[in-house]
C-alpha cells in the first residue's frame, strides 16, 4: 500500500494544492515552534540560575556578623556582633558534620591598592585560608593556592584572579614576582580564575593567607566571614547545620539563637533547594503551555482534515467510482495528513532551534538566562507524538472519506 | 451481462423506512445500448448504484456477467468496479487539478499500472476521443462537451465491460448532448460495451435500444416501442 506510485500521487497532490497545505501546516509550525521556544527559554532561566549557584560550593553556609536587634540576659539590643578566630575554632571543635571551613578577613577600603611597579588598581584584597579554595569554584592557572605553611609562618605571599594580573603584569608571567598590598611586598604564588560565573566576591578578588593579612593590616583576630561546607547534602542536614552554628555562636556572643539579625547566614543549599522547586513549577508551567499549544495545534489539523475531506467529497467519491478501495482512500488522506505535519513540524523545530540558537548568541550567558536550549530528544517527542495525533485526528475524517457513497456524492444537488 | 431478480431495497432514517426499490426484475444483455428514465424518487439513482456495485440491496439477486453480487466487501466491490464498469457523471467529475492526461489515467493507477504505462494508455484513449491536443490542459480549460469526452475516455480506460452513464448530456447542450450520445453509440457499436443510461431527457432516450421505465420504485415499461411514452412529453 506504500508503494512509490502511491507517494507520487500523495505528493502530486499536495503540491497541486499548495494553499491547503500551508494552511494544515501552519498550526503545526505554529504549534512546535512555540513549544521549542518555551522549553528552550525555561532551560535558559534554569541554565543561567544553575550556572549562578556553581559560584558557590551548593551546600556551603556563609556567615556574617550582624547587630543584634533583641535584648539579651540582660544585654541591650544594638550589639555589633563581630566574628573572630576563636568562633571559627568553636565551630569546628562544635561541629562533626563540618567538611571543608575557611575564616575570611577584608582589608579596609582604602587598603585595597595593588600595584606592580607603574601599574596600580584597586581590588578586593581578602586574607583567607587554605580550604578556601573547596568553598568556591576557583581553579588554579598557575603556581599555587595559599597553603598551611603560609599560614603558620605569616609569609607575604598573593594569588591574583586572572583580570588582576592581566592588569598589572599585561599577560606576563606573574609568579615570584613582587606586588605591593599598600606598599607592602608580597610575592605572587599563584592565580586563580571562576570556573564558571560569579563568585561570591566579584571576580578580580586577591586573596592573601589570613594569618598575614590580620597582622600586617591590623585585623587581630576579626573575621569578616566564616564559610564552610558540610557532608549532609539534605536540606535538613543543613538547616540542622546552620542552627547549630547559630546556638554556639549566640552563647560564645551572648545573643538570642531567634535573634535573624545578630549573625547573618546563608544557606546555599537551603537557597539551591528553594529555586530548584521554584524551577520545578516553572518546567511544568511550561509543559502545560507547551501541551495546551499543542492541543491547539492538533485541533487545528484536525478541523482542517474535515473540511479538507467536506471540500474533497467528489473527489473521493470519483477515486471511489473509478476503483479507489477504501484503503487507498484512508492511506492517501492519511499519508497527505502525515506528510504536511511532519514537513511542518520538522520546519517548526528547526526555525524554533535556529531561534534559541541565536538568542543564545545575542545575549551573553548572564546569572539570569543563558544557553537556551532544548534537548533534542524531548524535540523529536514531541515531534512525533505530534504527527501520531495527528494523524489520529486525521484518520476519523479519513474514515469518512471511505464511507462516502460516489453516486450521492457525485449528483449535483 | 446484467440480471436482476426481485431486488428489493429500503433506506432506514429513523423510524422511517422508505421502500425504494419494490422488486426488479431486469435483463440487459452483453452489448446493449439501453437507457434507464423515470421522475426523481422513482428509484432510478438507487438501481444504477446498486448496478454499479456502489451499494447494496435488501433481498433479491444480482448477476453480473454471471457472478453474484452479493456479501462482498468494499474493497472486493472496489475491484470488482474498477474491472467491469466505467463510469460518466452529469456533471463530468474530472478532478480540478489533474489534467486531461492524468485524469484518464487514474483508474489504471487503481489497478496497479505503472505511470509510463498507463500515461501512455491514456493518451491513445484522448486521441480516440479526438481529444490528443488537449491531453495537457486543465479540466477548467476544457468546454462541457469537451470535458465529459475525457470522462468517457477515464470511464474506457480499463477496459470495463459496462459503461453506467448516470445523466451524462444533464450539464451540456443539445448540439453537444449529440456529440456525446454519438460517442457512447460509437462505443457500445464499435466496442461491444453494454452501456446504460440514466437520463430523464426524451431525446437521449430515444437514440437508445431500449427504454427502462421505473416508476415508484417498480419498472413500468421495459419495451423499445415506447420510448416516447406520452408522459414523458412535455
Amino acid at each position: 500500500m506504500f508503494d512509490s506510485e502511491q507517494w507520487r500521487e500523495v505528493f502530486d497532490n499536495i503540491a497541486k494544492n499548495k494553499l491547503r497545505a500551508i494552511l494544515t501546516g501552519v498550526s503545526v509550525f505554529t504549534g512546535i515552534y512555540m513549544l521549542i521556544i518555551l522549553l528552550g527559554a525555561g532551560r535558559g532561566l534554569r541554565n543561567g540560575f544553575e550556572q549562578g549557584f556553581k559560584g558557590n560550593a551548593i551546600n556551603a553556609i556563609h556567615i556574617w556578623g550582624g547587630t543584634t536587634s533583641k535584648p539579651y540576659h540582660g544585654l541591650a539590643a544594638n550589639r555589633d556582633v563581630e566574628l573572630d578566630n576563636e568562633d571559627l575554632e568553636a565551630l569546628r571543635r562544635g561541629m562533626d558534620e563540618l567538611d571543608k571551613s575557611s575564616g575570611k578577613y577584608r582589608l579596609r577600603r582604602g587598603e585595597s591598592l595593588l600595584n606592580y611597579k607603574e601599574k596600580f588598581g584597586n581590588y578586593s584584597i581578602h586574607g583567607i585560608e587554605p580550604e578556601y579554595l573547596h568553598l568556591e569554584d576557583q581553579i588554579m592557572v598557575a603556581g599555587r593556592f595559599i597553603n598551611e605553611l603560609d599560614m603558620e609562618e605569616g609569609r607575604k605571599v598573593i594569588v591574583l584572579a586572572d583580570d588582576s594580573r592581566d592588569k598589572l603584569f599585561d599577560k606576563a608571567d606573574p609568579l615570584h614576582n613582587w606586588v605591593q598590598v599598600n606598599g607592602i611586598p608580597f610575592e605572587v604564588v599563584g592565580v586563580y580564575k571562576f570556573e564558571s560565573g560569579r563568585g561570591q566576591n566579584d571576580r578580580s578578588s586577591v586573596f592573601l593567607p589570613l594569618s598575614t593579612a590580620q597582622r600586617v593590616f591590623g585585623g587581630e583576630r576579626t573575621l569578616n566571614q566564616i564559610s564552610f561546607t558540610m557532608h549532609t547534602t539534605t536540606l535538613e542536614g543543613s538547616l540542622r547545620a546552620a542552627q547549630r552554628a547559630r546556638s554556639i555562636l549566640a552563647n560564645r556572643h551572648q545573643f538570642d539563637p531567634a535573634d535573624e539579625r545578630a549573625i547573618w547566614v546563608e544557606n546555599s543549599l537551603e537557597n539551591y533547594i528553594t529555586f530548584s522547586s521554584v524551577f520545578t513549577g516553572i518546567n511544568t508551567f511550561i509543559w502545560i503551555m507547551g501541551i495546551g499549544t499543542i492541543i491547539a495545534g492538533i485541533m487545528g489539523v484536525s478541523n482542517i482534515m474535515l473540511i479538507v475531506v467536506k471540500d474533497r467529497t467528489k473527489e473521493i467519491g470519483v477515486r471511489k467510482a473509478l476503483g479507489a478501495t477504501p484503503g487507498n482512500v484512508i492511506s492517501q488522506v492519511m499519508i497527505e495528513a502525515v506528510v504536511v505535519t511532519a514537513m511542518a513540524g520538522y520546519g517548526g523545530l528547526l526555525l524554533g532551534i535556529a531561534t534559541l540558537e541565536s538568542i543564545a548568541r545575542l545575549l551573553p550567558g548572564g546569572p539570569m538566562f543563558k544557553d537556551p536550549e532544548v534537548s533534542m530528544s524531548i524535540a523529536v517527542q514531541a515531534l512525533v507524538l505530534l504527527i501520531i495525533t495527528g494523524s489520529l485526528a486525521g484518520l476519523i475524517p479519513a474514515r469518512r472519506a471511505a464511507r462516502i457513497r460516489p453516486i450521492e456524492a457525485l449528483r449535483d444537488e | 451481462m446484467i440480471d436482476l431478480q426481485g431486488i428489493r431495497k429500503a433506506y432506514r432514517t429513523g423510524n422511517n423506512v422508505l421502500q425504494v426499490l419494490k422488486g426488479i426484475d431486469l435483463h440487459i444483455a452483453k452489448g446493449e445500448l439501453v437507457s434507464i428514465m423515470g421522475s426523481s424518487g422513482s428509484g432510478k439513482s438507487t438501481l444504477l448504484n446498486i448496478i454499479g456495485i456502489l451499494d447494496n440491496y435488501d433481498s433479491g439477486e444480482y448477476l453480473l456477467d454471471g457472478m453474484s453480487i452479493k456479501g462482498q466487501n468494499e474493497t472486493e466491490s472496489a475491484l470488482l468496479r474498477s474491472k467491469y464498469i466505467g463510469f460518466v457523471f452529469q456533471s463530468f467529475n474530472l478532478i480540478t487539478f489533474k489534467n486531461a492526461i492524468e485524469n484518464v489515467a487514474l483508474p489504471l493507477y487503481y489497478q496497479g499500472v505503472g505511470r509510463t504505462k498507463r500515461n501512455a494508455a491514456a493518451l491513445d484513449m484522448l486521441d480516440r476521443v479526438g481529444l490528443k491536443e488537449w491531453a495537457h490542459h486543465m479540466p477548467n480549460e476544457m468546454s462541457g462537451g469537451q470535458k465529459q469526452r475525457v470522462a468517457i475516455a477515464r470511464a474506457l480506460i480499463a477496459h470495463p465491460k459496462i459503461i453506467l452513464a448516470d445523466e451524462p448530456t444533464g450539464a451540456l447542450d443539445s448540439t453537444t448532448s449529440g456529440e456525446v450520445m454519438e460517442l457512447l453509440k460509437h462505443v457500445n457499436r464499435e466496442l461491444g460495451l453494454t452501456v446504460v443510461i440514466v437520463t430523464h431527457e426524451n431525446d437521449v432516450a430515444a437514440a437508445t435500444q431500449r427504454v427502462i421505465r421505473l416508476k415508484d420504485g417498480l419498472i413500468e415499461s421495459t419495451n423499445a416501442d415506447l420510448a416516447m411514452h406520452p408522459a414523458d412529453v412535455r
